[in-house]
């Protein structure tokens, strides 16, 4: 091969560095962990708040769960116990029960989306469906409001683990979920390639992707920028170790259970200690149109049960647990009524959720249904309202305000209404 | 007289014992006296128009290069290669594209890339991404690519096609006695829950119908009531899965779909009805009754009504037939469909341009759903070759912030994941190595990785192939970057840095490859930074570029 340019004797690496500083934010990763803030991290780490979703998709019979209805035709077979807080739930989650003085239940949830998407898209944003807009999820919403707190952090600040989540709407793809399985594995994670060389290729990627996001001024070019840069710094950082789960002691593992469920709540908690401001576990597999309670009894409950009593035992004994919120949730509930197949179809009208840690109050049963469990006798909450709970309990202030791509303000939560009993 | 009298001569010819048309160019055709199919100059107009009520005027026109690299990759599914860019940029001709669009639709080798291409995105939209990649599925996904690559390449009619889909019998797997490919889109979707997916996948994926609601309750703001859900079900009630066992063992070893004999729900053959329960509890009962009011026999016996073969006549007579497939291959090029979301149309959902909707439809129907026709009158329209910039007279034209689609620029997008594989396998300079089942393979094992599942029993799934994390990562570091970028004997870069005559030149050569331009200025300088930094080693220099240029946003995108 023959060239015809001429390499210049005295050109250092460093003077190469310096050549590109000016011209890529790409680098930046080593660059931004200045003295100062290093500092303050330790104060920051004092007021660091999470939260943590557990999502049943597919939803839950919350009626055979949280809010039974024995001796009632709809109730099911399964019995209600006590529990460290005031309310009952199902015998099936004796685990569970001596965790809920730190748990409370919202009985008199009512929504109208009673389709998987619909309900999803609902529940994990607050707004309903609407083909001109899309809104950002609890994740992006909360991971961006948090993560000011954070300065530190080198991996993503909203991590999925098990499931898909739901997607960062107009806050763009830098806010998108990060889904991992729950082993924590991260497929290509490894360039096999000298620093140096990785950070130049990075500036002369950087070189392309501004100019194209130049030329054609169009949002997608420029959002693919931030989302490089995140990639970088995670493949660059020793915060990584988080995604480690297997690394946990042998009797913790089997603690929470050692299924996909229970590992993903267990990497939730190291995700959460290492600063990741939002984590989503998914449990699938609630869609019970048939033999809901066979399949209840012997597989859904004893696996949820286990894992998160886990959690919020592990959270609590850390002393985590006060600055990180758990909600529990699916996309609705499912119909009183028993059908013809043993099974419980989609209701969204009466139904369960669960909140706890961070600033919402534990032990308690809000709201409550009719004795056969298909209408709310009281206040009735949405997902907006259970979303400002969930926000207020943070710290997160209920007026702030989005600006849509389309310059339409949004309040954050939709406006909802805090649930007052749970937050102080 | 007809509008290609002068520049086409018509072939007939029968394959598979259909009747199809293709056409030849003829000699006049590339002294530059085309004449266009008029549905072009008919999209223009209504698109113009558009344009003149908003106010806005449309960017320039692509460059060449530009727009021929979107069109191989929408049409065949890949960016061109360095030879097949060049082959086109120096075509000075005034019909240059007409003639391209006509060499990816018609010249023989490009039948196996468009074949595939298209069964690839057929087979993700009938059965979804996950489809057939459990060992427990009863979808078969070869034969369901099987099927659709075989009528991709005899481009066997639309209206064709779903019927087939619709009414198909036989076993799921390719070698398998009795195999009908076509089995394979609702094989996995009638034996549960009374089939309700099928119901529902057939009205939404051909029809623009989204009915999964209506199962329990009526629509909330369209016009379907539950009764006509079950209705609409009624046509699957015939329709079994039953499994072939391999011989002498509980493994699965292919599907069967056949249609027998429905007692329906009150146990009588020859009034076979289904009964369905509303939000009250009251118990109703349905017959099959198609969308517009047509009722057919209530028999359930196989002999007096073949109720999907019912189904299917039905649909080819329905104009939602025609404006659904109007509106799915308008959006797959254009970016955005004339509604949002695609398949859900109707009074309740406006469409943007609902009289070229309706026109291209009819115009489809009219030209015997010849779908190759449609795709060269949209790659071929005006909206189609414009820029993608987003210029200061069309800045209120960006559906990406929730404005309506007007057209007047071509959107921005991202590949599909199965489109950058092909892509980067073209990049490294070929077809990958090993036979079609081998290249299928690795391709699935490759894509499998950005399915994410949502836990329903409807089989909701996304895919993390959306410009996030581990889409990126896995451009940085996953092998197919690795080997694309490879410096080993024989490979792209290679070969590459043994041609031509400078550095500027291969540069130059690099840049067209992966992104159809040359370099800019300050990209030249950055690759003079780059060389030097590799001690003058050129090939690791254009090793370092052509990372850069594939991870770009440049390269990922549809633009």
């Amino acid at each position: 091969m023959t060239s015809t340019w001429k390499t210049p004797s005295g050109m250092s690496r460093r003077h190469f560095m310096n050549h590109l500083a000016g011209s890529t934010a790409a680098v930046s990763a080593a660059m931004t962990m200045g003295g100062a803030i290093q500092a303050n991290a330790e104060e920051m780490r004092k007021n660091r708040k999470s939260a943590i979703m557990l999502w049943m998709g597919g939803g839950p019979p919350t009626v055979d769960m949280w809010d039974l209805k024995p001796g009632a035709p709809t109730g099911g077979p399964f019995r209600p116990i006590s529990t460290s807080g005031n309310a009952q739930i199902c015998e099936h989650l004796p685990m569970v029960a001596k965790q809920m003085h730190n748990l409370s239940v919202v009985r008199s949830m009512s929504t109208r989306e009673a389709d998987h998407n619909r309900g999803r898209y609902y529940m994990h944003t607050g707004f309903v469906p609407n083909p001109n807009i899309e809104h950002p999820s609890y994740g992006s919403v909360i991971s961006h409001e948090l993560i000011d707190q954070r300065p530190e952090l080198e991996i993503p600040p909203f991590v999925t683990i098990g499931g898909a989540s739901a997607g960062p709407g107009f806050l763009g793809m830098a806010w998108s979920p990060f889904a991992v399985t729950s082993s924590g594995r991260i497929r290509n994670l490894d360039m096999k390639l000298d620093d140096a060389r990785l950070r130049q290729r990075m500036a002369a990627l950087q070189e392309i992707e501004s100019g194209f996001a130049a030329r054609t001024k169009g949002l997608p070019a420029g959002e693919h920028g931030k989302v490089l840069k995140k990639t970088f710094d995670l493949m660059t950082s020793s915060q990584m170790e988080a995604f480690r789960v297997e690394k946990e002691d042998e009797k913790t593992k089997e603690r929470y259970g050692t299924n996909g469920f229970g590992q993903g709540c267990l990497l939730a908690r190291r995700l959460v200690e290492a600063g990741v401001p939002f984590v989503e576990v998914d449990l699938g597999g609630w869609d019970l149109h048939n033999n809901v309670h066979q399949t209840l009894s012997t597989t859904k409950l004893p696996q949820l049960d286990k894992a998160m009593s886990a959690l919020v035992e592990d959270l609590e004994q850390r002393g985590l647990l006060q600055d990180t919120a758990i909600i529990w949730m699916g996309e609705f509930g499912r119909t009183p009524r028993i059908n013809q197949n043993a099974g419980r179809d989609h209701w969204a009208r009466s139904w369960s959720c669960v909140v706890g840690g961070a600033g919402i109050k534990g032990g308690l049963a809000v709201g409550e249904t009719s004795s056969d469990g298909t209408a709310v006798e009281s206040e009735p909450f949405s997902s907006e309202d259970l979303m400002a709970t969930v926000c207020e309990g943070l710290g997160i202030g209920l007026d702030t305000i989005f600006m849509s791509k389309n310059r339409r303000p949004m309040k954050i939560a939709n406006g909802g209404k805090v649930i007052r009993e749970l937050v102080a | 007289m007809t509008p290609f009298k002068h520049s086409q001569t018509r072939l007939l010819m029968v394959l598979s014992g259909l009747l199809t048309v293709a056409t030849v160019v003829s000699p006049q055709r590339a002294q530059g006296e085309t004449v266009q199919p008029p549905q072009i100059a008919m999209i223009n107009e209504a698109i113009e128009q558009g344009w003149v009520d908003y106010e806005i005027s449309p960017a320039k026109e692509a460059d060449d290069a530009s727009w021929c690299r979107r069109v191989y990759l929408d049409v065949i599914g890949r960016i061109p290669n360095l030879e097949e860019l060049q082959e086109f940029t120096s075509d000075r001709s005034n019909d240059r594209r007409e003639k391209l669009v006509d060499r990816l639709l018609h010249d023989d080798r490009y039948t196996e890339a468009y074949a595939n291409h298209w069964a690839t995105v057929w087979t993700n939209l009938l059965i979804g991404r996950g489809g057939g990649m459990d060992r427990r599925d009863l979808t078969n996904r070869d034969g369901m690519m099987k099927y659709l690559r075989d009528s991709f390449a005899t481009n066997k009619p639309y209206d064709r096609m779903v019927y087939e889909l619709v009414t198909a019998e036989g076993a799921t797997k390719p070698g398998a006695p009795g195999f009908n490919g076509a089995v394979n889109f609702l094989v996995g979707k009638v034996n549960e829950e009374k089939a309700v997916l099928a119901a529902s996948s057939v009205s939404r994926i051909f029809l623009g119908q989204q009915v999964q609601c209506t199962q329990c309750h009526n629509h909330p703001f369209n016009d379907w009531k539950q009764q006509k859900f079950w209705e609409f079900n009624s046509f699957f009630r015939q329709t079994r899965a039953l499994r072939r066992y391999v011989d002498g063992t509980r493994d699965i070893g292919y599907a069967e779909l056949v249609s027998e004999d429905y007692a329906g729900e009150a146990n009588d053959p020859s009034d076979a009805l289904v009964f369905y329960e509303m939000r009250n509890g009251l118990t109703r009962v349905a017959y099959p009754v198609f969308t517009d009011g047509t009722e057919i026999s209530r028999s359930g016996y196989v002999d007096d009504v073949n109720r999907r073969r019912e189904l299917g006549r039905l649909m080819l007579d329905s104009k939602e037939l025609d404006q659904m497939a109007a509106n799915r291959y308008w959006s797959m090029f254009l970016g955005y469909g004339f509604t949002k979301p695609i398949d859900d149309m109707g009074p309740h959902n406006n469409a943007t341009h609902p009289e070229l909707l309706d026109k291209l439809a009819t115009e489809f129907r009219g030209a015997s759903y010849n779908i190759k026709d449609l795709i060269t009158w949209i790659t071929l329209s005006r909206p189609y070759s414009l820029a993608s910039v987003l210029g200061s007279n069309n800045q209120v034209d960006d559906p990406s912030i929730g404005e309506t689609p007007k057209f007047s620029r071509f959107y921005l997008r991202q590949m599909a994941a199965e489109q950058l594989y092909q892509s980067l396998v073209a990049a490294s300079g070929g077809t990958s190595k090993g036979t079609y089942e081998e290249q299928e393979q690795k391709r699935r094992e490759w894509l499998r990785q950005f399915v994410v599942t949502f836990g329903t029993d409807e089989g909701d799934e996304a895919t993390t192939f959306d410009g996030s994390i581990p889409q990126a990562l896995m451009l940085f570091n996953g092998e197919l970057t690795q080997r694309a970028t490879s410096i080993g004997a024989g490979s792209f870069l290679e070969r590459l840095s043994k041609s031509g005559n400078s550095t500027t030149e291969r540069l130059t050569q690099l840049y067209l490859a992966g992104l159809a331009r040359r370099p800019t200025k300050r990209e030249v300088k950055l690759a003079a930074d780059l060389y030097r930094a590799r001690g003058g080693n050129e090939l690791e220099m254009l090793q370092d570029m052509w990372w850069a240029i594939l991870n770009s946003n440049e390269f990922i995108m549809q633009h």
